[in-house]
């Protein structure tokens, strides 16, 4: 036995991946120039301090990783299993470009990593820079958009979204270090650290131990120019403050979920303009509505820094002048466009002056156009993915418009200032697809309403206000789009237009079951879900996302890029390898 | 992490203690997931002079049984609509504001979500961390039994 386990490392040393030691940053990791990270190696076995040998480029480790590693004999797993031995350094920082060959071993483990350290220009190309997110944003949402915000006749379009005049484009691979499957944490934190990372990771490799936020660090851009800038910035979304999305500009953690923790990491950077919802995290426990288990009160600690509270569009309003501004306008997430602006659904009867993304963006730009050095502003249509979860189409196409609405007004503002670079992008897909209409003209209920080919033919949504958005959304011919991954639920047809949809519900057994609400509606069939059954509804999928970008800057994306690459584009656009 | 609450053995006996006063058998008085809040805002919520007025009283409430957090879990979350629990991301679970949790006496067995059920139990009104799971909780029903409506 001892023999065959010598032989099997004998022969996995030949291929060159020998021993199971992890390496921190993984293997061809790209790495800005100057940004600090953490170095972490995680061996397989117990193995001895002395014996372990790190270089870097074939020489000793300590000059170009700039300190010494801390040996951890055993680092402890759930109920304290051992785990195996560990060195970690963190606040490395490596000043020159280049290919950095990382060579660690100790007894039979060995590990071979490669990181491309990149340098930026040395001048900036552009000043500003207004990141714009949909999230889940895929293929079909923009279609959808496109097709009931402008129409169309004999086949053409009636007009074109913001989003169709930007004049850069690259596809984009969003896949986590963990799995091809994705969320808005790890793909986020690869926009905004240029690290692709794990499920639910923000600005961490994700290490084996279980504490959340003691996980190898690498920079967030918010880090890098306050670092390197004297730039603002701005956070503004539909969703929480602390949601994955937002958080990914600002914070470090192993768990999205460690939303109360988010909240100090978002007060620690201090972004000039946060707006949003999620207010119950600012919250001291011993109010009604907080979701904190601390007596923070960020509220008070946000405005002691200065800043300016809003907690409604009228608010918005008048706070829109000062230096400093958070509005937190929902406790949770904020309603969906759809609601906040027509069926006055979900959760609006008790927030009914919640602003929408185009205003808030425009009082965010108003006021980090101010700063003479320039600012980075990172927009969310945050509910296009929190409608496409629930299947809820209607909805995730009407937050889509308010997005592509949201692009138009950022593009006026380059018009106005053209060192602004504007890229707008989805951070995953969802499986959405238009396959026809539903004609509600017909005569006929459910699946018979269905129109596919030629029998489709056109949608028939008006706009008589010119607001941008169809005066109804349950036209009576409307698309008939529908979502590849799903699980047990009635299909209806129809637009929800009592409230969001809410597909399935959990049973005594943990197992997501159709929702009955749904059951008695004329012409609705059972859709048996192809998903596993603790699967509560749809989930991202591993499509590419298409990028578009207009601006200085906006040429470096072409063709497939990584997520992570989107970062370099960003630092080079801002020079943010040279200190300003 | 959503705040939740369990129901400690302390709150537990409390609850006991208090029932034992008033009488097990007393019906309580009506209180609608709908009555829990006076003032929502983004600043905070604040119970309804109805639930402060009942605080400490045996009461009655309607509602769906969330599905329990672990199979043995002696307390459940009662909600005013059958949930979906975590609809939007792969590991969070944020429950609504106009929640109670329940805690029973006695294991038993757990409703479907979908079946309207009426709890009676002591209110019990005021900011709790449970010591063993950390859940922060301002509203519980405690030492209550159920039924399908």
């Amino acid at each position: 036995m001892h023999t065959l386990l010598l032989a099997l490392a004998a022969s996995t040393a030949l291929i060159g991946t020998a021993g199971a030691a992890t390496v921190f940053p993984l293997d061809r990791a790209t790495i800005l120039a100057g940004s600090p990270f953490d170095f972490k190696v995680e061996f397989d076995g117990s193995v001895k301090a002395e014996d372990v040998k790190i270089a870097v480029n074939g020489a000793d480790y300590k000059a170009a990783l700039g300190g010494d590693v801390e040996f951890i004999a055993s680092e402890k797993g759930k109920d304290d299993a051992a785990l195996g031995s560990a060195v970690l350094l963190r606040g490395v920082k490596i000043d020159k470009a280049g290919a950095y060959t990382v060579e660690v071993s100790a007894g039979d483990e060995k590990k071979s990593v490669t990181w491309d350290v990149y340098a930026t220009p040395e001048a900036p190309k552009a000043k500003n820079i207004i990141f714009l997110l949909g999230d889940g944003l895929s293929v079909a949402h923009r279609t959808a958009a496109r097709l009931m915000a402008k129409g169309m006749t004999e086949g053409k379009a009636n007009g074109r979204l913001a989003m169709d005049d930007l004049d850069h484009m690259a596809f984009i691979g969003t896949s986590a270090t963990n799995a091809i499957n994705t969320d808005s944490a790890n793909t986020m934190s690869a926009y905004m650290t240029g690290h692709k990372t794990a499920i639910n990771a923000l600005g961490v490799y994700a290490d084996r131990t279980p504490p959340t936020q003691d996980d190898p660090r690498v920079e967030t851009i918010a880090e890098a120019l306050r670092r390197t800038t004297k730039k603002s910035i701005g956070l503004v979304v539909t969703s929480e403050v602390e949601d994955a999305t937002p958080a990914a500009v600002v914070a470090h953690t192993r768990k999205r979920d460690d939303k109360a923790d988010i909240v100090g990491m978002l007060y620690d950077v201090k972004p000039e303009v946060v707006l949003g919802g999620g207010s119950a995290y600012f919250l001291s426990k011993d109010v009604p509505g907080s979701k904190r288990k601390d007596d923070k009160d960020y509220i008070k600690l946000f405005q002691e820094a200065g800043y300016k509270l809003a907690t409604d569009k009228a608010e918005l309003a008048t706070a829109a002048g000062s230096d400093k501004l958070l509005g937190l306008f929902h406790t949770g997430n904020m309603d969906y466009a759809l609601d906040r602006m027509q069926l006055k659904k979900g959760s609006v009867e008790k927030f009914p002056n919640q602003p929408g993304l185009v205003e808030m963006t425009k009082v965010a730009l108003d006021n980090l156009s101010k700063n003479p050095e320039g600012f980075f502003l990172m927009v969310e249509a945050s509910c296009i993915d929190k409608a496409s979860h629930p299947l809820d189409m209607e909805r995730a196409v009407f937050d889509t418009i308010e997005f592509d609405q949201t692009v138009a007004l950022a593009r006026e503002f380059q018009a106005k200032n053209p060192d602004t670079l504007i890229v707008v992008t989805g951070d995953h897909t969802h499986g959405v697809s238009i396959v026809g209409i539903i004609d509600d003209t017909i005569g006929k209920e459910g699946r018979e309403k269905f129109q596919v080919g030629s029998n489709a033919g056109f949608p028939t949504y008006t706009d008589e206000n010119k607001d941008g958005y169809p005066d109804k959304i349950d036209a009576g011919r409307r698309l008939a789009m529908f979502v590849s991954n799903y699980p047990d639920h009635y299909e209806t047809f129809n637009p929800k237009l009592d409230g969001p949809f809410e597909p399935a519900v959990k049973n005594e057994k943990g197992e997501y079951v159709a929702n009955d609400k749904y059951k008695d509606v004329p012409g609705a069939i059972f859709v048996e879900g192809n998903l596993p059954k603790d699967e509560s509804t749809g989930t991202h999928t591993v499509d590419d996302v298409v990028l578009q970008a207009a601006g200085p800057g906006a040429d470096e994306f072409k063709g497939y890029m990584e997520e992570s690459d989107v970062y370099k584009v960003l630092a080079d656009t801002l020079a943010l390898g040279v200190k300003q | 992490m959503a705040q939740i609450a369990a129901v400690s053995r302390r709150t537990f006996l409390a609850g006991l203690a208090a029932l034992s006063c008033v009488g097990a058998a007393e019906a309580g008085d009506r209180l609608t997931l709908d009555e829990l809040y006076g003032k929502v805002s983004v600043l905070g919520l604040a119970f309804s002079d109805k639930v402060k007025a009942l605080d400490g009283k045996t009461v009655s409430m309607r509602g769906f049984m969330a599905p329990p957090l672990k199979a043995e879990a002696t307390f459940f979350v009662l909600t005013e609509i059958p949930m979906a629990l975590c609809p939007f991301c792969s590991s969070d679970a944020d429950w609504p504001s106009n929640i109670v949790v329940v805690y029973i006496d006695e294991k038993t067995t757990f409703v479907p979500p979908s079946r309207l059920i009426e709890v009676t139990g002591m209110l019990e009104v005021g900011s709790w961390t449970d010591p063993e799971t950390g859940f922060v909780s301002l509203l519980r029903l405690v030492h209550s039994s159920f039924e399908t409506v």
